[in-house]
């Protein structure tokens, strides 16, 4: 417990200090790469809270990553170019507001989790996976087919959307945003982790028939967690197109489910601030292995395996032990 | 109405395949008493808890509970009304300390499981339900175990525990007494002798002594027939009881 506290503070302190040091030095590629890892640590917590907690292996959340980031793209694409998003049935004017586009990614995502959930969760185990996996494919290929806005080549945004009393093209200032948004959904996992309601979700990951004994439906739980797991992926998502001024179709793509997860391993399944750990070290060693060699994923292969054979439980489980049960 | 049943089970049959586990079973429990079932291995006892809570779906008959048709309804929806049960094979969450397993028998009781923030440990009612559970089966100084740590016994003790923290209308107990030791399964029957006067038990056990010495009635349940309903008494003189399940010996 103490272990993994200590471990929280340090990975916490780490992400301040490596773009902190680098903004004095004046070396912004550092700060775009400690932002990087913020955001996909975000994606990953919103992964961990279905797979960690819940046990719902998803192998689709791309397409919460992708609906986030083409509600940012979208909606920032008709307000530099003047037009409506739609005129039926309401007005939808486009718009540069972070928050705002922040709210529309969240709620977008998890309308679609809610859809793809209540579907998806009446399988399970390889079918579960399989059927994520689907969805986000379908994604995907509409992306591609959406001429609209940019298909296949994707939409590029000029200037970074806008957040109230900060210069959001600052390197720092847009650390800053992400590094406090990752900072609340951290509270916020970890106090729904210990709540009533994580703690029959944990109890169906471990045994379902225990959950119905005390009246509860695991079906629902699922369903909720999904859609939550899919909302926090989604602003992941308006938080890196935000970051590129760009979305194309290959935020929706396999891969990125696939690096989402792999975040999640790597840190640690179920630990709140498991997918800190693991996207931090997924970003350093795409940044040192992928200088050394453009087959750097052989080396990541490498690594995953020996995470998951011997370590029983990612960084986390390696240095701060067997998760004990709180309190 | 202190004559109708609790719980009422009418013309329940269940097959697997060509085996008939179950065959027109009719059982009442009424408040008050404890409904021991009893039958040699095999006999369907377990299947017929799993029908009855809704684990399994029967192919005809129905289960009346409080008054109320319950047959269509899940598991979880029959808890909520009033069943409680352990299971013969233990059923926990095994990753969870043994409060925290007693704590979700508190939340289910509460109903408010879509509660995000405040933190259930925490939370004095549901540990103080938690705990008074723990302590009327006596697991109060394993509180903080791992439940894979546990004996089988002591895991037989939390499954207790738990069902008490939802003060169900009835108890479906499986074996409760499987593994507790002589000193164990003393203690429990004393303390289920108590409990019927909060809400009747549904007993499957094969420990005879506690049986005999706790059961108001006894249904004998061979190869998914019950061929005998009645007293202590009624059962061990029964000619074909002694027959088909207790043999011939002199025990009884
Ligand atoms: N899911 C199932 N599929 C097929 N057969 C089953 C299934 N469950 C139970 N049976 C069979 O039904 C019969 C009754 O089993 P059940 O577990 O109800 O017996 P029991 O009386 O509880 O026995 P015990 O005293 O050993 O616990 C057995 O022959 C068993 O093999
Ligand atoms: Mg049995």
């Amino acid at each position: 417990m103490k272990k993994e506290m200590y471990l929280n503070i340090g990975l916490m302190a780490l992400m301040l200090v490596v773009p902190l040091v680098a903004w004095v030095s004046d070396e912004p590629f550092w700060i775009t790469l400690a932002t990087r890892a913020v955001i996909f640590a975000i994606a990953g917590i919103g992964l961990n809270f279905a797979l960690g907690f819940g046990g719902l292996v998803s192998f689709g959340h791309a397409a919460f990553f992708g609906l986030g980031g083409y509600a940012m793209g979208i909606l920032a694409y008709h307000a530099q170019t003047y037009t409506p998003v739609f005129e039926w049935p309401f007005l939808l004017e486009g718009s540069k507001s972070m928050l705002l586009i922040w709210l529309v990614a969240i709620v977008v995502s998890a309308l679609a989790a809610l859809a793809i959930g209540a579907l998806s969760l009446r399988t399970t185990g390889v079918y579960f996976i399989m059927i994520t996996l689907a969805f986000g494919q379908m994604f995907y290929y509409f992306s591609i087919s959406w001429s609209t806005y940019g298909g296949e080549d994707g939409l590029p945004i000029y200037v970074r959307n806008e957040f109230p009393g900060l210069n959001t093209m600052d390197p720092i200032q847009y650390f800053a945003i992400c590094y406090v948004v990752l900072t609340l959904i951290l509270i916020l996992v970890h106090r729904m982790s210990q709540s009533s309601f994580g703690m029959m979700l944990q109890a169906a990951r471990q045994n379902e028939k225990r959950v119905q004994a005390v009246g509860q439906t695991p079906y629902s739980l699922y369903l909720v967690a999904f859609t939550i797991s899919g909302a926090i992926t989604g602003l992941a998502g308006a938080l890196f197109a935000d970051l590129n001024r760009f979305v194309s179709p290959t935020m929706f793509s396999w891969h990125v489910s696939g690096e989402i997860m792999i975040f999640v391993i790597l840190g640690g399944v179920g630990r709140v601030f498991g997918p800190l750990a693991g996207a931090a070290l997924y970003i350093l060693l795409e940044h040192t292995l992928g200088g050394l060699s453009e087959y750097w994923h052989i080396y990541l292969g490498a690594l995953l395996l020996g995470v998951v054979l011997f370590t029983r439980g990612g960084i986390y489980g390696l240095f701060a032990g067997r998760e004990v049960a709180h309190d | 109405m202190t004559n109708n049943p609790i719980l009422a089970v009418r013309s329940l049959t269940k097959s697997f395949g060509g085996l008939v586990a179950s065959k027109n079973i009719n059982i009442d429990l009424y408040a008050g008493e404890i409904h021991a079932l009893i039958g040699p291995n095999g006999a369907g006892k377990s299947t017929l808890i799993q029908q009855i809570t809704g684990g399994l779906t029967s192919d005809e008959g129905e289960v009346y509970f409080d008054g109320q048709e319950i047959s269509s309804l899940n598991t979880a929806a029959r808890t909520r009304l009033g069943m409680g049960r352990t299971f013969q094979i233990s059923s926990l969450a095994m990753e969870y300390t043994v409060l925290q397993n007693v704590v979700l028998g508190a939340i289910g009781f509460r109903g408010k499981v879509f509660d995000f923030f405040n933190n259930a440990m925490k939370d004095r009612e549901l540990i103080n339900r938690a705990e008074t559970a723990l302590v009327q089966v006596g697991l109060e100084d394993f509180r903080t175990y791992r439940t894979s740590d546990l004996s089988h016994g002591q895991r037989r003790q939390l499954e207790v525990a738990v069902a008490l923290t939802l003060s169900p209308k009835a108890f479906l107990m499986d074996e409760p007494m499987a593994g507790l030791g002589a000193e164990g399964s003393k203690r429990l029957t004393g303390f289920l002798d108590e409990l019927r006067k909060q809400a009747p038990i549904l007993l499957i056990e094969h420990d005879m002594d506690a049986v005999f010495s706790l059961a108001d009635r006894i249904s004998v349940l061979v190869y998914g027939e019950i061929i005998a309903t009645g007293s202590v008494d009624e059962i061990r003189q029964n000619p074909q009881v002694r027959s088909a399940y207790l043999g011939e010996e002199d025990t009884l």
